[in-house]
């Protein structure tokens, strides 16, 4: 096996697992702001793609150009979620919260399936097969594009959490719900923009990712365990942990799948999460509370 | 005003135990799987709703006794009963693996649920790459002459399969019963509601979490046998899957967790209801995948909405029935 080939698939890793971190820090923001689990994550990211597709099929828009309009949309839509259906449950027992979203995610992959159907669907733009070359390595253009996208949108994120009073805000509810409440925050508006948050990542990891891979209605419980097993490697809650560990899950199933058997690789990542559940359960990056 | 729940009891065992009589192999099929779904309910029932360890990968003690009892029957001959043993042992032996690991390491809620989720994915695709036991491509078990019975290996008509789940689906009932009044029962609930108050009151927590996983991995590893030989086709994409596990869950969650009856309420409801749906839609001309998931999704949804505790102890106050377990 040459190393041009290990360096091309590490590479590739890289690209798809910032685009995976995208959408881990979906799932990772909603944890820590809302403590709400989103068993839907997925299956969110898989109605982004079918957006993409049928965006695509009608109006013969790039992916990377509809971007924006989607991930607008799935902002309000994830802020109507949180404001009308999950608020009443925040204070609700933990196995509650979970079968709404349980629910949620059902009703979500089996209307795909029922409008849809199960044949796999795609994006094929003119540049689909092109690449740049970088020292003997291959880079394809839609993975890079891809990347990039994620890393902005990534960052973007950080810079509104950094910089806004929003932002800030929201940082407050997450430390300590009491204490926002006390200053005089309205926590439920503000868990509201955190799930559309959420959603407006997944929502662009969406837009990227239907130019790297074909979409099932399957895919959504399949991204959904991908986001889970992201963020607790990376450590819940924590925002460079989730893209870190998006990156190191797409470098292992490339690796996985180039040195093993490509059916194989989720069997690593499964792998890696219950070791970290139990040697490292707050994840390689997170603190200890 | 409280009654009895026994009378009641009495009148379904009876309606059930004639049912072969007057229904058609249809309507008999459907009953199987409410028995089938009310039995694994239950199973799942003791670990989540009585000990109130949230697992949402119990389609791996499913897998894993539907491919040992099958897989020594497709070799070697043996029959289920002697498998259904091997089959527990294996599911017991993984169940306590699991429970150990997750409890010595204090793993709780959502990381609990997690690794349940983790171990039954990575067996399901250790399992695709078991190439002994079918690999992806399924293992399939001879299907043998339908009309007689050959209780030995587990062979004969459909009224052979119903009548041998209405025992289980019985058995499983009577057994948590006397579960729920037993001394587990009453520590399971302790433990449940707060651990911290239960262990400072002495309670061996671990020691009582890990029974709650042994009799629960056990109740399901029959559930995968009675599978194996019913359906007698196994693939481990299928009986694996993330979605499985859910669908086990849907009857005790929607008929009321942690009681005695939702489990069974919830398997009837959800199965009668579902399958009425997809006829009338059949009938309509509507066949469309994935209509019936939607259906549970929906069903899931309203319930955790509108009767957060299940359908069963709001209709057992209406009747004026009082359980064991009130919650």
């Amino acid at each position: 096996m040459s190393w041009d080939l290990v360096a091309n698939v590490v590479v590739a890793g890289v690209l798809t697992g910032l685009v995976y971190g995208l959408m881990a820090l979906g799932l990772s923001v909603i944890f820590g702001v809302v403590r709400v689990v989103n068993f839907a994550h997925g299956e969110m990211m898989t109605i982004a793609m079918y957006s993409a597709v049928l965006i695509f099929g009608s109006l013969k828009l790039d992916p990377f150009l509809v971007l924006l309009p989607v991930a607008a949309a799935f902002f309000v839509f994830g802020y109507v979620l949180q404001t009308g259906l999950i608020n009443p449950f925040i204070t609700r027992p933990e196995h509650t919260q979970f079968m709404l979203l349980i629910a949620l995610a059902i009703i979500m992959t089996n209307a795909l399936l029922m409008l849809f159907g199960p044949e796999a669907r795609s994006v094929q733009v003119d540049y689909q097969l092109e690449s740049f070359e970088l020292g003997g390595v291959l880079l394809d253009k839609v993975r890079l594009y891809a990347a990039s996208v994620a890393v902005v949108a990534a960052a973007s994120l950080f810079a509104f959490f950094r910089f806004t009073l929003t932002g800030k805000s929201i940082r407050a509810c997450a430390d300590n719900h009491l204490g926002a409440r006390v200053v005089g925050l309205n926590v439920k508006r503000l868990y509201g923009l955190t799930f559309g948050l959420g959603a407006a990542c997944v929502a662009v990891a969406g837009c990227a990712m239907v130019l790297l891979v074909d979409v099932t209605p399957s895919l959504g419980p399949y991204y959904t365990l991908l986001a889970f097993v992201i963020v607790i490697v990376g450590g819940l809650g924590s925002m460079t942990g989730a893209l870190l560990g998006g990156v190191l899950i797409g470098v292992s199933e490339a690796l996985a799948g180039l040195l093993i058997a490509p059916s194989a690789k989720s069997m690593f990542s499964f792998g890696l999460l219950i070791l970290v559940l139990l040697l490292r359960p707050q994840g390689l990056l997170g603190k200890r509370s | 005003m409280t009654r009895s729940p026994v009378a009641l009891l009495a009148a379904l065992a009876a309606l059930l135990l004639v049912l072969p009589l007057f229904a058609g192999s249809y309507a008999l099929s459907v009953a199987t799987l409410i028995l089938y779904f009310a039995y694994t309910g239950q199973a799942w029932n003791v670990m989540t709703g009585f000990a109130g360890q949230l697992s949402l990968g119990h389609s791996l003690y499913v897998g894993v006794g539907a491919y040992a009892a099958g897989a020594l029957f497709y070799h070697y001959g043996i029959g289920p009963w002697a498998g259904l043993w091997i089959a527990i042992l294996l599911c017991v032996l993984m169940g306590l693996i699991i429970g150990f690991l997750a409890f010595r390491f204090g793993i709780s809620g959502v990381y609990f649920a997690l690794l349940t989720i983790a171990f039954a994915e990575f067996t399901r695709i250790g399992f695709d790459h078991l190439d002994w036991l079918g690999g992806p491509g399924g293992m399939f078990l001879k299907v043998a002459q339908r009309d007689q019975i050959d209780l030995a290996n587990f062979r004969g008509p459909p009224v052979m399969y119903y009548y041998t789940m209405l025992a289980f689906a019985g058995g499983a009932l009577a057994l948590c019963a006397w579960l729920l009044r037993s001394r587990a029962g009453y520590y399971w609930r302790a433990i449940r509601e707060d651990e911290e108050a239960a262990r400072s009151l002495g309670i061996n927590a671990f020691r009582w979490k890990m029974l709650a996983v042994a009799i629960s991995s056990a109740m399901t590893a029959v559930s995968g046998v009675f599978f194996a030989f019913y359906y007698n086709n196994l693939f481990p994409e299928q009986i694996f899957s993330i979605n499985r596990s859910i669908e086990l869950i849907l009857g005790p969650v929607i008929g009321g967790l942690g009681t005695l009856f939702g489990p069974i309420l919830g398997a009837a409801v959800l199965t009668l209801l579902s399958d009425g749906l997809t006829d009338l839609l059949a009938a309509l001309g509507w066949e469309i995948p994935g209509i019936k998931q939607v259906f549970y999704g929906v069903v899931l949804l309203l319930v955790v909405m509108f009767l957060p505790n299940g359908i069963w102890p709001a209709l057992a106050k209406r009747l004026g029935i009082r359980e064991a377990e009130d919650r």
